[in-house]
């Protein structure tokens, strides 16, 4: 996926939520998170289309699951923890949870369990750029930026400009390499 | 872990870099403490005793609060003095605790050293809470946080700690830190409460309090324990007062306007903080105390966590 593949998927991806934000009345309480660390660059990028589209800027607000996540005492190694940052009442929005990249959920359900300690809000939706396939928990998207088949031991990178990138692309590489 | 460390007993050998980790990551247990819901599931199904052999409210409160925040089983256990005079019987404790199998040992003992002895008996982590007049390592990290918090960076600043510098553990880990972080330490108090040979810790020594804190970026007042009245290290609790306790009429002479001002608690009013200083706008001991609750979540997240630099990319 290159640059301009990359862009059309997250213009794409403002379309279907404005429509269905439109659609479902409740465009004025719509609020962007992303799940760091992907998800945040592409969360800024969705929330200035989703102003293009709506006319008001959602607010916007950062996820960081390493304290949810389910895996501490497998792993035996304490995740790097960064900042989670949301300054807006979470209670009665409409969320879009956004992430990069979709494959077993777990990182999903880590965000929605956290999420729901700020407030309960009216509802949850999910976009990501890219759904791989490799569910571990009964968890999808409601917004695809692309599917993709890859093998378990392969890597799915985003990598966006923000994010120190030269250029934005979505590489698949063979994991360790 | 925290950086290679097992345990968190000694800030003496801890090096810049795995201080700053336990700050940084602070920083985020901090935000935890800002949230409707106050709490974490990330030490579920983890357990941390804390094993206080002296008395402590704060500390004990403390580490408490932190590990129910993060979700792990939190168990007080308090032992009376008589109980624990032998290392045997300390070393026997802590085996017997150890066979319910906690995952962290929070332990205050009036003993130098009783941490590291119990360390050398168990299998899980141990956290000092204080061990005599040895040190005090998480409070000598939250005091580094509420300075960082404050002043920016630690690097280049100059900070007095100021009183019984011969029997304080927070000023041996303040120290430590402190100096690790990049500030100069004046040390000050009465002479016969100031150790031999600590400036070969970096410090240097004040003997009258208007040099120790006159151009200071912080002052960290210590307590002055009563039961310490009697000995003969002072003549009493006026004269002390007069010459290193800290009034307005001194802060607003002495201190610069943006000097702030820390105690470990708890404040004896009067000696070593008047009630104004203790109580005004240079005064950041309240935050100190919601500091606290935010490193010592760091430091059991990271003992009971393992170590940051082995985490891969986990599967999303």
């Amino acid at each position: 996926m290159n640059a301009q593949e990359l862009q059309r998927g997250i213009r794409r991806l403002a379309e279907e939520v404005a429509d269905r934000a439109k659609a479902s009345g409740a465009a004025r309480d719509l609020a962007i998170v992303g799940i760091r660390r992907g998800g945040v660059h592409l969360a800024q990028r969705l929330r200035a289309e989703l102003a293009r589209l709506l006319g008001a800027e959602p607010p916007l607000g950062t996820l960081d699951i390493a304290l949810y996540r389910d895996d501490l005492s497998e792993r035996g190694a304490a995740p790097i923890i960064g900042p989670t940052d949301i300054r807006f009442p979470i209670a009665g929005k409409l969320i879009v949870l956004v992430d990069d990249v979709l494959y077993t959920g777990r990182t999903v359900r880590a965000a929605l369990d956290e999420l729901v300690d700020f407030g309960r809000p009216r509802a949850v939706w999910l976009a990501v750029l890219v759904d791989r396939g490799g569910r571990e928990l009964p968890i999808a998207a409601d917004f695809v930026g692309v599917r993709l088949q890859v093998a378990d031991e392969d890597v799915v990178e985003v990598r966006l400009t923000e994010g120190g990138a030269a250029q934005d692309d979505v590489v698949v590489k063979r994991r360790g390499t | 872990m925290i950086g290679r460390h097992k345990h968190c007993i000694s800030l003496a050998e801890y090096s810049r870099e795995e201080i700053l980790e336990v700050l940084d990551l602070a920083v985020s247990m901090k935000e935890v403490l800002q949230r409707p819901i106050k709490k974490v599931p990330s030490l579920r199904g983890k357990s941390v005793v804390n094993l206080f052999f002296e008395a402590s409210t704060r500390t004990r409160s403390s580490f408490e609060i932190a590990a129910k925040v993060l979700s792990a089983d939190a168990l007080n256990w308090t032992a009376s003095a008589s109980s624990v005079t032998k290392g045997e019987t300390l070393v026997d404790t802590a085996r017997n605790l150890e066979a319910m199998r906690p995952d962290v040992l929070v332990i205050r003992h009036s003993a130098g050293g009783a941490p590291r002895l119990v360390a050398e008996h168990v299998g899980c982590s141990v956290v000092s809470a204080g061990d005599g007049a040895h040190e005090h390592p998480s409070q000598g990290l939250l005091d580094c946080f509420t300075l960082r918090e404050k002043l920016g960076t630690l690097e280049g600043k100059t900070i007095a700690i100021v009183g019984d510098i011969s029997h304080s553990r927070v000023a041996r880990s303040d120290l430590h830190a402190m100096t690790k972080l990049g500030a100069r330490v004046r040390l000050c108090g009465p002479p016969t409460m100031i150790p031999a040979g600590i400036e070969a810790l970096g410090a240097t020594v004040r003997t009258q309090l208007r040099e120790a804190v006159e151009g200071a970026d912080a002052v960290v007042m210590l307590r002055i324990q009563h039961e310490r009245i009697g000995d003969p290290l002072i003549p009493g609790t006026r004269e002390y007062s007069k010459l290193w306790g800290l009034n307005a009429k001194k802060a607003a002479e002495w201190l610069r306007p943006e000097c702030v001002i820390l105690h470990p608690g708890p404040i004896n009013r009067g000696v070593e903080l008047s009630p104004e200083v203790a109580d005004g706008p240079q005064s950041v001991i309240l935050d100190q105390v919601q500091n606290g609750v935010a490193v010592r979540m760091a430091i059991l997240y990271l003992l009971a966590g393992g170590n940051p630099a082995d985490a891969g990319e986990a599967k999303a």
